[in-house]
């Protein structure tokens, strides 16, 4: 890919800020747009591109084929409405929604949630972190060409969509994190059998890794795709896994530490240079870590207690004015809520902060340039971005 | 922490000091101060992370506020910057130079709040919706429910329960 590179026709002439010069009347370009239905996302999004050939020289990022004005339709629900709202943002891993969104209304609320409350939500996270890296990983092979990796993926993350229906009853909503606490404990004899899928899923992440990662097709095309530098971190405000690979070791986990991850034994993957292809390696290590953080949880956590705070009626709950910012890890990096309340029954405001926010639109719009139009879509699946999250 | 917000205050007549948790602080300043605190923040305070930028209506102020949320990620801190613009003039200074991703922030702002932002790139392009001739809908006095049932028509057929009535047989019969 990088040898490639030297062969690449001198045109079009560079800006004095190495941006390409487009003439679009000179007909040596093509203008296309790829998407809504793009291979590369969970969602709909779609890209503007220029090309010289079939190399990318412009690319302009647009959104709003999936906005349903979450964060408006908040603000004259009840607090405890929200809910069935907020999961809705982010479908692979719903769970970063109710918890960010709960802990920031505890925090105005002044509730302090039980232990086993704070385990059963640790559980929660990191099983939903799990179920998002499997679907991510069939997106990511998928746009590759090697679908069958997806079907095998798909196949686990469904067996862990039984664990979550048997826990909280859904399979993909869970609405299960709600102030002051969880709506259930853990069903008899869950551990075993959280265990067994976990065996499944560590046999097919087995079959992935000689599968996927000795692929010379995958290398080839992966290597040197889409490279974020240190520098990029902190202009682009790239945050998680794209981050880490860059070697710039930001967790939140580690960082700003919540629920009982103090309690677990991990540390903060990173990588050296964040190609496309140390990102997929590095979430898939990260897979691997999480396989071992829901065993330490099931371990370490209280085998019974009060899972839900003594609350007030929630239908009548009101939270004194004030406002914050609470965040999570979740798998494309710092998922954060920001709520506003003003002393009424009602949040005044609350902005979601998606990772994809800053990664599929100002870092894609920059990665994109130079690459192969073939090779956008695994650019974008190797940023992990999901577009309901950018407009909410 | 402490000397920093000293020094905020001394430099930027920083108001309001919140600090919600050990490390988040919310502080409010004058718009004048605003470009120049948030540079001092970010080049000269290790503040380089900005997690996000959005606004908040106060319909009843008259007043839009604008939240700059930033961090410092070898301190572990965040500090969030208030700004309160007037409503009915409502511009800000642009931040696009310091970070690439905040004009799409901006752009984003524009469109749903209708707050300019002059000079920053593709302000004017729609983001998310496409072809709005209303007020920009985030706005408090814009009423989503009023909207919807001017733009769409209802199915026959649909009974609409009142959700707060249903829980409130649900959860809490006896009151």
């Amino acid at each position: 890919m990088a040898d490639l590179k030297k062969y690449r026709d001198k045109f079009p002439d560079k800006n004095p800020d190495g941006t390409n010069i487009i003439d679009l009347e000179s007909h040596k370009f093509i203008h296309v747009w790829q998407g809504p239905q793009h291979p590369g996302i969970t969602g709909n999004m779609s890209l503007e591109l220029i090309l010289q050939g079939d190399e990318v020289m412009s690319c302009k990022t647009h959104v709003g084929y999936l906005h349903r004005g979450f964060e408006k339709l908040m603000e004259r629900r009840k607090f405890i409405q929200c809910f069935p709202l907020v999961c809705r943002i982010a479908v692979p891993e719903p769970d970063f929604n109710e918890y960010c969104f709960a802990a920031s209304v505890e925090e105005l609320a002044g509730i302090k949630i039980p232990e086993y409350a704070e385990w059963m939500r640790t559980l929660i996270l990191e099983m939903s972190r799990l179920t998002s890296f499997l679907m991510w990983l069939g997106g990511q092979s998928g746009a590759f060409g090697l679908g069958i990796i997806a079907q095998w993926s798909n196949l686990v993350r469904d067996y862990m969509l039984d664990r979550f229906e048997e826990l909280t009853g859904g399979r993909i909503y869970r609405m299960f994190i709600i102030p002051g606490g969880v709506r259930g404990t853990l069903p008899e004899g869950f551990e075993g059998r959280m265990e067994e899928t976990l065996k499944e899923v560590e046999r097919a992440m087995k079959d992935i890794e000689s599968t996927l990662f000795s692929n010379s097709i995958f290398k080839l095309r992966a290597k040197d795709l889409g490279i974020i530098t240190p520098e990029m971190v902190e202009q682009y405000g790239v945050t998680g896994p794209n981050a880490r690979a860059a070697g710039v070791a930001k967790d939140v986990r580690k960082d700003y530490p919540y629920l009982k991850y103090p309690e677990l034994d991990f540390e903060v993957l990173t990588d050296t240079h964040s190609d496309a292809y140390n990102r997929v390696w590095l979430r898939f290590r990260e897979m691997k870590m999480s396989v071992d953080l829901i065993r330490q949880i099931l371990v370490k956590m209280p085998k019974k207690g009060d899972f839900m705070a003594k609350m007030p009626n929630m239908l009548h709950w009101k939270i004194p004015k004030g406002e914050t910012y609470v965040r999570a890890e979740c798998t494309r990096g710092e998922y954060g809520f920001y709520t506003v309340t003003d002393g009424s029954g009602y949040p005044r405001r609350v902005n979601v902060r998606g990772p994809s926010y800053t990664h599929a639109v100002a870092l894609m719009e920059k990665l994109a340039i130079d690459c192969n139009i073939a090779d956008t879509a695994g650019l974008m699946t190797s940023l992990h971005t999901y577009p309901p999250e950018i407009e909410r | 922490m402490k000397e920093l917000l000293k020094e905020l205050k001394d430099r930027f007549a920083t108001s309001k000091v919140v600090e919600q948790r050990p490390n988040e602080v919310f502080l409010t300043v004058k718009k004048v101060n605003a470009l120049a605190l948030i540079s001092y923040l970010k080049n000269d305070a290790g503040f380089g992370h900005l997690v996000l930028l959005t606004a908040v209506d106060w319909l009843e102020d008259g007043q839009f506020q604008l939240t700059y949320i930033l961090n410092n990620h070898s301190k572990k801190i965040d500090i969030a910057v208030r700004v309160m613009l007037d409503r009915d003039k409502a511009e800000m200074d642009s931040i696009h130079h310091l970070w690439k991703q905040a004009a799409t922030y901006q752009r984003e702002l524009k469109e749903m709040f209708g707050i300019d932002f002059p000079n920053s790139p593709r302000i004017d392009e729609p983001f998310i919706l496409e072809g709005w001739q209303d007020i920009p809908p985030y706005r408090r006095d814009f009423d989503t429910k009023k909207y919807s049932e001017e733009t769409y028509f209802e199915r026959p057929g649909r009974v609409t329960h009142d959700p707060a009535e249903y829980m409130k047989k649900k959860l809490y019969p006896e009151e």
